[in-house]
């Protein structure tokens, strides 16, 4: 059997060559991320390039008359494909039944992120509409424009007097053709390199509220398959077996038991932990029960959260090691403020918890490439990074973009995991032995890669007038970028992932200063659906609406005074009060809270009812959303995804935390890693503010403003203010999934 | 040898008895519809019927349902199963998607037992069942659709 030891492998490639071997993309990434936060909402600045033919890269069309569009945005759940195959279609006028939607990969020039730039391809920041709006319009009219063209040459008639509906291209002669009778010759006319777009009022398809998913129905009958379901010939499974401690590392192990046990096809060591492979995932799990590995934690990290908050929050009070924005001079602000408040906001590590666990396969072909099937939400890293540790070049790597159950972040990680961990096991399996990584849920909750923990020391002070004079937020906190290829996004000691959310706080406040302080942690970390927002909207919320009840003022209104010139915000601040009944009186025991908050580009408000029993109990009955993400794309999706955001971020500000004791992960599954369960989803509804602005992105920016809210709800029946999260309580009806938490009273 | 039925068809498979059915299903007999999301029965996408249950297969032995009728995701039939896919497709209830076919064998297990469920019946039948997605607004809704349009 072949083994494939590192220790003594030339071949394997060590992390920092790895590094160094994506440094290219990577650097392109990072300028990317840096562009997306300057300036998101104007992807379409992006110098225009020669329209490329439409058939060759975004929309194929088959001789059976399919139409294949092969998307630069990845698909986990937000809806990226529909969103794309809409604009498509919309210039287009195929025929939905023929949609289908494919991963596209291996060329940035057609690929790349126009967020970012276009410097890279992935999926990230809400972005796939904003990069792909003119983009895939234009595809699609110029994939139309030449389907006519060739319809008049064959029908030798002028291309003004045909017409295209459903797919089906005609002419008043009563000639009439699909779209894969043209598809030939239609992809050999001349491309055109300014095709008009439709008008805003010719619109059928964008904005449309009847416009459902193409894809949802395989999703009700176990037809949609994901990188678990792959089938194909001698695909094996392999279960990994990762460090007890992050940053520990293999000293030596035993895979003798493992082997002898039969379907157990071999044990191996990738560069990230040993790989049991077997037959089927039954065996490779009873496999992996019998290696004994003995472990090196010298160079482990070896704190548990409660140092590491203790850490946190003792830094936390001295000045900050950086400053992203100091508006005026906050410290004199605040020493002649006529009220101050203060206090530490403490955020655990959350992790992503997708309910497909991570997984990656892969498989070495005789002639030297590469298949690589995975969820493949950075297609140019994933590329690269198969390629260096699979001993190749990158145009010797196929990717097949698979559906994933999830992500909310977790599938774009610049250390490439479950790529690296698949493509070495393929390797020591050598040619022709397809190898499936699987991990287990286990795997994945105690695999890194977090949401990281902060704590926040904040004070804000106001005058006499009850007016906000000064804020001061100094964050504490891992960086995202550090450590990683993704480094170079840093400048001035700030990763702009810890801070943002706080750093364009919209209020009209003259004395401003976010301190950052860059902890160095060995537990890594991540982006987490809405990123940065996660922490920073809830510490500035919180303390808003604080500050409002300190100035014995409306929260809506106190809000509003404030936002003089940021009207979209006040927009949707105002269009979610107006929807809740801001202004009507609630029964006995119910309150409200509200919460607004811009992320990537697109604004968010939300009202939410809770009903507050005493001081143990309460439940979140209802929210009222609104969003202003520019032009609505598919509205019903913008719904989608605000529903869902809420869902998402209220199971993490109620119950979720992932802790560490010595090290360890005390987390492993969902019995005490606890998402939000169904009984605990409130009522929600969704208003789109109408707009006429370039499409914004929406799978993230319905998270932030959610906790908030209820915490705000929460301060309206206690008078109290959550600082520390998340939010267990001892005996509400919200908290029924929680057995075996150690619980803690609300207040 | 384990011998039992699987949706409608009768089989036999010479597997470990302590194997989790959801491995025999999917891993033996080759049907991906049936989910693995935590292996401890605590996220319900591995959900299938045994005799008409709703059971966890991630928990339950293959050696434990010799004789037994198991029906998968890719099994459901009848009025209440083929109207449940149906509203779940028109209200877009799935977003990744992973985790419906739980959803919709405990869907249809309480729709079957319960003809009208209200918004608790919903949440006790449908607890078990992660969606990280969070589409439980629509699940709600969805369900009492399908109920509504059964009674008619």
């Amino acid at each position: 059997m072949l083994q494939f030891l590192p220790k003594h492998n030339s071949v394997r490639p060590t992390r920092r060559q790895f590094l160094l071997g994506t440094a290219v993309t990577t650097a392109g990434l990072a300028v990317g991320y840096r562009l997306m936060m300057a300036a998101p909402a104007n992807a379409q600045t992006t110098p225009a390039t020669v329209q490329a033919n439409p058939f060759q890269t975004y929309v194929e069309i088959t001789p059976e008359n399919r139409i294949v569009i092969h998307s630069s945005q990845f698909e986990m759940g937000q809806g990226s494909y529909f969103g794309i195959a809409t604009l498509v279609m919309e210039e287009l006028d195929g025929d939905w039944a023929q949609v289908h939607v494919v991963g596209g990969y291996g060329n940035t020039a057609l690929y790349g992120n126009l967020a970012w730039g276009g410097a890279a391809q992935g999926t990230g920041g809400s972005t796939s509409m904003s990069s792909s709006w003119e983009r895939y319009r234009k595809a699609g009219a110029a994939a139309r424009a030449m389907l006519v063209a060739a319809a008049a040459q064959r029908w030798d008639v002028p291309a003004g007097e045909i017409t295209v509906a459903s797919g089906v291209v005609s002419h008043a002669s009563g000639m009439q053709a699909r779209f894969g009778d043209l598809a030939e010759a239609a992809a050999g006319m001349p491309v055109p390199d300014d095709v008009p777009l439709k008008p805003r009022d010719k619109w059928a398809q964008i904005g449309s509220d009847s416009l459902k998913r193409y894809d949802s129905a395989g999703k009700t009958n176990g037809a949609q398959t994901y990188t678990i379901d792959l089938k194909m010939d001698g695909l094996n499974t392999a279960v990994m077996i990762h460090p007890p401690k992050f940053g520990a590392e293999i000293e030596s192990f035993d895979a003798s038991k493992a082997k002898a046990l039969d379907g157990i096809v071999d044990v191996v060591q990738t560069p990230r932990g040993i790989a049991v492979v077997g037959r089927d995932m039954w065996t490779a799990l009873k496999g992996r029960d019998l290696v004994e590995v003995t472990w090196n934690e010298e160079k482990a990290e070896r704190r548990g959260t409660a140092e590491i908050m203790a850490e946190y929050t003792k830094a936390a009070d001295d000045p900050g090691a950086a400053t992203a924005r100091d508006d005026g001079n906050t410290p004199a602000a605040l020493a002649s403020a006529e009220k101050v408040i203060q206090g530490h906001y403490e955020f655990p590590y959350l992790v992503h918890a997708s309910i497909e666990p991570l997984n990656a396969a892969a498989r070495i072909n005789e002639d030297g490439t590469i298949d690589v099937w995975g969820g493949h939400q950075m297609p140019d890293l994933y590329q690269a990074a198969a390629a260096q540790v699979g001993g190749t070049t990158p145009d010797k790597v196929r990717l097949h973009v698979m559906k994933t159950g999830g992500s909310f972040g977790r599938r774009a990680v610049s250390d490439a995991d479950l790529i690296i961990e698949a493509v070495s096991t393929a390797r020591a399996l050598g040619p022709g032995k397809p190898v499936k990584v699987q991990w287990t849920r286990e795997n994945d909750m105690r695999g890194g890669r977090y949401r990281p923990a902060y704590v926040h020391a904040v004070k804000a002070g106001l005058d006499k007038e009850g007016n906000v004079v000064a804020l001061h937020d100094h964050i504490v906190g891992q960086s995202i970028a550090g450590g990683s290829p993704f480094a170079a996004m840093i400048e001035n000691g700030i990763d702009p992932t810890s801070v943002e959310g706080a750093t364009n706080l919209p209020y009209a406040i003259p004395n401003l200063k976010i301190e950052l302080t860059t902890t160095d942690v060995n537990i890594p970390v991540l982006w987490w659906r809405s990123v940065g927002s996660t922490h920073t909207a809830y510490a500035m919320e919180t303390l808003i609406d604080e500050l409002a009840a300190a100035a014995n003022r409306d929260p809506v209104d106190f809000r509003l005074s404030m936002l003089g010139h940021h009207p979209r915000h006040a927009g949707v601040l105002k269009l979610a009060a107006e929807k809740a009944g801001w202004d009507k009186p609630l029964p006995e025991g119910r309150f409200r809270g509200v919460a607004l908050h811009e992320s990537l580009s697109t604004y968010v408000a939300e009202v939410v009812e809770i009903t507050f029993n005493d001081g143990n109990d309460f439940k979140v009955d209802r929210v009222v959303c609104a969003v202003d993400c520019g032009t609505a794309i598919n509205p019903d999706q913008i719904r989608a995804q605000m529903e869902g955001g809420i869902g998402f971020g209220l199971g993490a500000i109620l119950q979720e935390e992932l802790t560490l004791t010595g090290g360890v992960v005390d987390q492993e599954n969902y019995d005490t890693y606890t998402p939000l369960r169904i009984e605990q989803m409130p009522r929600v509804e969704v208003h789109i503010v109408p707009s006429d602005e370039p499409p914004t992105g929406v799978g993230e920016p319905g998270v932030p403003p959610i906790g908030p809210a209820v915490a705000n709800a929460l301060r309206a029946a206690t008078s109290k203010t959550i600082r520390k999260l998340p939010i267990i309580f001892a005996k509400c009806s919200q908290g029924s999934s929680l057995s075996g938490r150690e619980k803690r009273p609300v207040l | 040898m384990v011998a039992f039925t699987i949706n409608g068809e009768a089989r036999t498979l010479d597997v470990d008895p302590e194997m989790p059915l959801l491995w025999a299903i999917r891993d033996g007999i080759g049907l991906t519809g049936t989910k693995f999301g935590c292996g401890l029965a605590q996220c319900g996408a591995c959900t299938v019927h045994v005799n008409g249950m709703p059971t966890r297969s991630c928990q339950t032995a293959v050696g434990d349902i010799e004789g037994a009728s198991i029906t998968t995701i890719e099994g459901v039939s009848g009025k209440i199963g083929e109207t449940v896919q149906a509203v779940w497709a028109e209200f877009d209830v799935p977003q990744c998607g992973y985790c419906q076919s739980g959803q919709i064998m405990s869907a249809v297990a309480l729709l079957t037992e319960t003809p009208k469920p209200t918004d608790d019946d919903i949440d006790s039948a449908m607890s078990g069942n992660l969606c990280r997605c969070a589409t439980y607004h629509r699940i709600r809704a969805a369900i009492h659709e399908t109920a509504n349009r059964l009674e008619t």
